[in-house]
C-alpha cells in the first residue's frame, strides 16, 4: 500500500513521502503497520456509510414502488432510518466492530452469511486468477526484459498492455463465444454442472471451495468437471493482473540485469538462462510482492464483473443481484466487508514484504 | 532571472510547439519506442476525430430504431443495411459504437478536469502545508486507492443518480465517481513533487525575497511540479474509459435512449453470446480496447522516456540547440527558471 502509487511507475516513489523512522526495525514496523489497518476500515466504511445515506433510507430505494406511503413510513420507523443521521452512524459503527454488517432487505439474510456461502467462490476464482498471472506474468516478462528493446520486447509489451485495456468482461466474452460456444471445448458459465452440484452437496463437510469438495468426493469426473468450469473465468480476470506482472517483472530485470554483480556472474561464465532467472529475477520479485496487495483489491473489482459474465455465484454475483434489486443495506455490508477484507490483505502483504526486503521497513 | 539569462552563454530556445509534452518526447524517442508512441498517437487521434465528429460518422441515431423501410429488427447480422448488425433492442451496431465514443471522451474531460483540478489543489496544500493536514490527507488518500475502484465508482454512481440517467446525469454519474477514484492518485503525484521541489534553492531564495506563499506554491511549486502529470493523465483517461464500461456493465450506465456507451451495449449483448451470436459483443469491446490500447501506448512511452533505466538510446542531437533541448527539462530544474 505505500510502495506503488500507479501501475505504470513500479520503482516506489510512494515511500518518498513517509518519514523515515529513527531506528526502529521489524516489529515497530509491525506494529506502526498494523495500526494503520484501523483508519483504513473507519475512514472506508465511513466513507460508504455517508454516500449511501446521501441518496435517502435504503427501504424507500428497494420498496418505495411496491409499498404504499403509510407502510412505507410504518418500515422505515421500525427499522430506525427515521432517527438523527450520526446515531444511526455511530450504531452501525458498533455493528461493524462487532462483525454484524445487517440484513439484506431484499431477503432478510445476515450480510455474513452472504459472505460465508458466497465467498469461498470468489476466493477460489481470485486464487486461479494468480496462479495464471504468475504462469503468464513472470516467465514472459523475464523473456521482455532478455530481448529488450527488440522484436520480442515490443510484441510482448503490446500483449501487456492488451491485457490490461481489455475490460475482463469483454474478455471474458470472447473466451466464452471462442471456446464455449463455437469450439464447444469448455462449459459456458457457472461453477460446475448440476450433476456435480448434486455431488458436491451431498458432502458431509462441504468447503464451498468445489476443486477441495471435488477431490473429497474422489471421483475424477467431478474435478475434471469443475476444472473446466474454472478455465475461462480464471483467464478472463487472470490475464489482467498477468499484464501488470510482465511489466513490473520487466521493468525490474532491466534494471538487475545492468547490476555488477550480474556482469561478474557472466564472465565467471554463468550461463544466460541460469543468469535471467536466479541472479536478475530473484531481487526483482519483491516489487511483485508488494502490488499482490493492490492487485488483490483489483481482482476483487474484477471479480464482481467476471462473475457477471460467468454467472460464477460469488460474492461479486451476488452484489450485482443486490445492486439490480436497488438492495442498498446489502451493498453497503458487502462493500464495507471487501473493505476489511482489502485492509487485511495488505497488511498481511506488507509484512511478508518487509520481511523479504528490509529497505521496507520504517 | 532575465538578467541571468542574458548573461549566459546565448542558447536558443526551441520554437514553443517542439517544447509541447508529448511533441517534445516524440523528439527524444527513437526505433520501437517511437513507433509505440506513433501508434498510440495515431488511435488516439482517431479516436478523438470519430468522437467529436460522431453526428456526421454515424449512419444513425444512436436511439434510433426505425429507417425509412420500418423497424431495423433485433439482432440482425451485419450487412449492407446494417455493416455491422444490430442489436438485440434494435439498435445499428456500427452508430451506437460511433456515437459511444464521444461518451467516453465527454466522461474523460469531466473526470479529468475535476480530479486534475481537487487532486493537485490538495497535493500542493499538503505537501506544502505538512503537519497534520498532511498525515490526515494521506492516510483518507491510501485508505481510497487501496481499496477496488470500481466498488467505490458504484458506491458513488448510486449516489449520483440513484442508477439509471439521462445523458448528463449519467455523464456526471460516471466521471464524479471516477473522480473520487483518481484525487488520490494526483494528491500523492503532485505532493511528492512538491516535497522535492520545496527543498531546492529556488523556493529558499524566493522565501528570503519575501515572496507571499501563495505565489510561491503557485508559480515556484506548482510549474516545477507538473513534470509527471502527463503520465498520470493518460493513465487515467484509459482507466475512466475502463471504469465507465465497467459501471455500464453492471447496469449504471447511461439509458440507450439518452446515449450510447459501450460498456451498456456489451451488458446486453451477454445473452447474445451464448446463442453465438458474436457482432453485437465483439464491436463496442473492440471499441474499447482499441481506444484504451492508444492512450496506454502515449503513456507507457512517455512513462520509458521519463524512467533513465527503461530510455532507450535517445536520438543524438544534430545540433547544439537540439542538445539542449534534450536536456531542457532538467536544465530548467536546475535554474529554478520559473518561466
Amino acid at each position: 500500500m505505500t510502495t506503488v502509487t500507479a501501475p505504470a511507475t513500479p520503482s516506489g516513489e510512494g515511500t518518498a513521502g513517509i518519514k523515515r523512522a529513527r531506528g526502529g526495525g521489524l516489529w515497530r514496523y509491525l506494529l506502526v503497520r498494523f495500526l494503520l489497518i484501523f483508519p483504513t476500515i473507519f475512514i472506508l466504511v465511513t466513507l460508504v456509510f455517508f454516500l449511501m445515506r446521501l441518496t435517502g433510507d435504503p427501504i424507500t430505494a428497494s420498496l418505495g414502488d411496491r409499498l404504499t406511503p403509510d407502510q412505507l413510513a410504518e418500515r422505515i420507523h421500525e427499522a430506525g432510518y427515521d432517527r438523527p443521521i450520526i446515531v444511526q452512524y455511530l450504531e452501525y459503527l458498533g455493528q461493524v466492530f462487532t462483525g454484524n454488517f445487517g440484513n439484506s432487505i431484499t431477503d432478510g439474510r445476515p450480510i455474513t452469511e452472504v459472505l460465508w456461502t458466497y465467498g469461498s467462490a470468489t476466493l477460489e476464482l481470485v486464487f486461479y486468477s494468480l496462479i495464471v498471472a504468475f504462469i503468464v506474468g513472470i516467465p514472459l516478462g523475464m523473456v521482455a526484459a532478455y530481448f529488450r528493446d527488440r522484436w520480442g520486447d515490443a510484441s510482448l509489451r503490446v500483449f501487456a498492455i492488451l491485457c490490461y485495456a481489455t475490460p475482463v468482461f469483454f474478455a471474458g466474452l470472447v473466451l466464452k463465444l471462442v471456446f464455449s460456444v463455437w469450439l464447444k471445448w469448455l462449459p459456458v458459465a457457472g461453477r460446475a454442472s448440476t450433476r456435480t452440484e448434486i455431488k458436491l452437496q451431498q458432502l458431509d463437510h462441504p468447503t464451498g471451495i468445489y476443486l477441495i469438495d471435488a477431490i473429497q468426493t474422489g471421483s475424477s469426473a467431478a474435478v475434471w468437471d469443475v476444472l473446466a468450469h474454472a478455465v475461462l473465468p480464471a483467464l478472463a480476470l487472470g490475464l489482467l493482473t498477468a499484464g501488470v506482472f510482465l511489466r513490473l517483472v520487466r521493468t525490474n530485470v532491466i534494471g538487475t540485469l545492468s547490476r555488477d554483480y550480474v556482469d561478474a556472474a557472466r564472465s565467471r561464465g554463468v550461463g544466460e538462462f541460469r543468469l535471467v532467472r536466479l541472479h536478475a529475477l530473484k531481487p526483482a520479485l519483491i516489487p511483485i510482492i508488494t502490488v499482490i496487495g493492490l492487485q488483490i483489491a483489483m481482482l476483487l473489482g474484477g471479480a464482481v464483473l467476471t462473475e457477471t459474465t460467468f454467472e460464477w455465484k460469488g460474492l461479486g454475483f451476488q452484489l450485482a443481484y443486490y445492486l439490480s434489486k436497488r438492495d442498498f443495506v446489502a451493498v453497503q455490508g458487502i462493500v464495507a466487508l471487501l473493505a476489511v477484507i482489502v485492509a487485511l490483505t495488505n497488511f498481511i502483504v506488507d509484512i511478508i514484504a518487509a520481511i523479504l526486503d528490509p529497505r521496507v521497513r520504517y | 532571472m532575465s538578467a541571468a539569462v542574458s548573461t549566459r552563454p546565448v542558447r536558443v530556445r526551441p520554437p514553443w510547439w517542439r517544447r509541447l509534452p508529448v511533441l517534445q518526447q516524440l523528439q527524444q524517442s527513437v526505433g520501437l519506442q517511437r513507433g509505440m508512441l506513433v501508434a498510440g498517437l495515431v488511435i488516439t487521434g482517431i479516436f478523438l476525430v470519430v468522437a467529436i465528429f460522431a453526428p456526421l460518422l454515424a449512419p444513425y441515431r444512436y436511439n434510433q430504431l426505425r429507417g425509412p423501410e420500418g423497424l431495423f429488427g433485433a439482432q440482425q447480422p451485419p450487412g449492407p443495411d446494417h455493416l455491422l448488425g444490430t442489436t438485440v433492442g434494435g439498435y445499428d451496431v456500427l452508430s451506437r459504437v460511433i456515437w459511444g465514443a464521444q461518451t467516453a471522451l465527454l466522461v474523460i474531460i469531466v473526470a479529468i478536469v475535476l480530479s486534475a483540478f481537487l487532486g493537485i489543489a490538495l497535493g500542493l496544500l499538503a505537501g506544502y502545508i505538512g503537519g497534520w493536514f498532511d498525515r490526515i490527507t494521506i492516510v483518507i488518500a491510501d485508505a481510497i486507492y487501496a481499496f477496488p475502484s470500481l466498488l467505490l465508482a458504484i458506491v458513488a454512481a448510486i449516489v449520483i443518480s440513484g442508477g439509471q440517467s439521462s445523458l448528463w446525469g449519467g455523464i456526471l454519474a460516471a466521471a464524479i465517481s471516477i473522480t473520487v477514484v483518481f484525487i488520490p492518485q494526483y494528491l500523492r503525484v503532485v505532493r511528492a513533487e512538491v516535497l522535492r521541489v520545496k527543498s531546492e534553492a529556488f523556493v529558499e531564495a524566493a522565501k528570503v525575497a519575501g515572496a507571499p506563499t501563495s505565489r510561491i506554491m503557485f508559480r515556484h511549486v506548482l510549474r516545477n511540479s507538473t513534470r509527471t502529470l502527463p503520465l498520470i493523465l493518460t493513465l487515467n483517461s484509459s482507466e475512466a474509459i475502463l471504469t465507465l464500461a465497467g459501471l455500464g456493465f453492471l447496469g449504471f450506465g447511461i439509458e440507450p435512449s439518452a446515449a450510447a456507451e459501450w460498456g451498456y451495449d456489451l451488458n446486453k449483448s451477454l445473452s447474445d453470446v451464448t446463442s453465438g451470436i458474436w457482432w453485437t459483443s465483439i464491436f463496442p469491446g473492440l471499441a474499447i480496447v482499441l481506444v484504451v490500447l492508444g492512450i496506454t501506448l502515449i503513456g507507457e512511452s512517455l512513462n520509458d522516456l521519463a524512467d533513465p533505466r527503461l530510455r532507450a538510446r535517445r536520438k543524438p542531437a544534430r545540433t547544439a540547440e537540439e542538445a539542449v533541448a534534450a536536456e531542457e527539462p532538467v536544465a530548467r530544474e536546475e535554474l529554478g527558471e520559473v518561466l
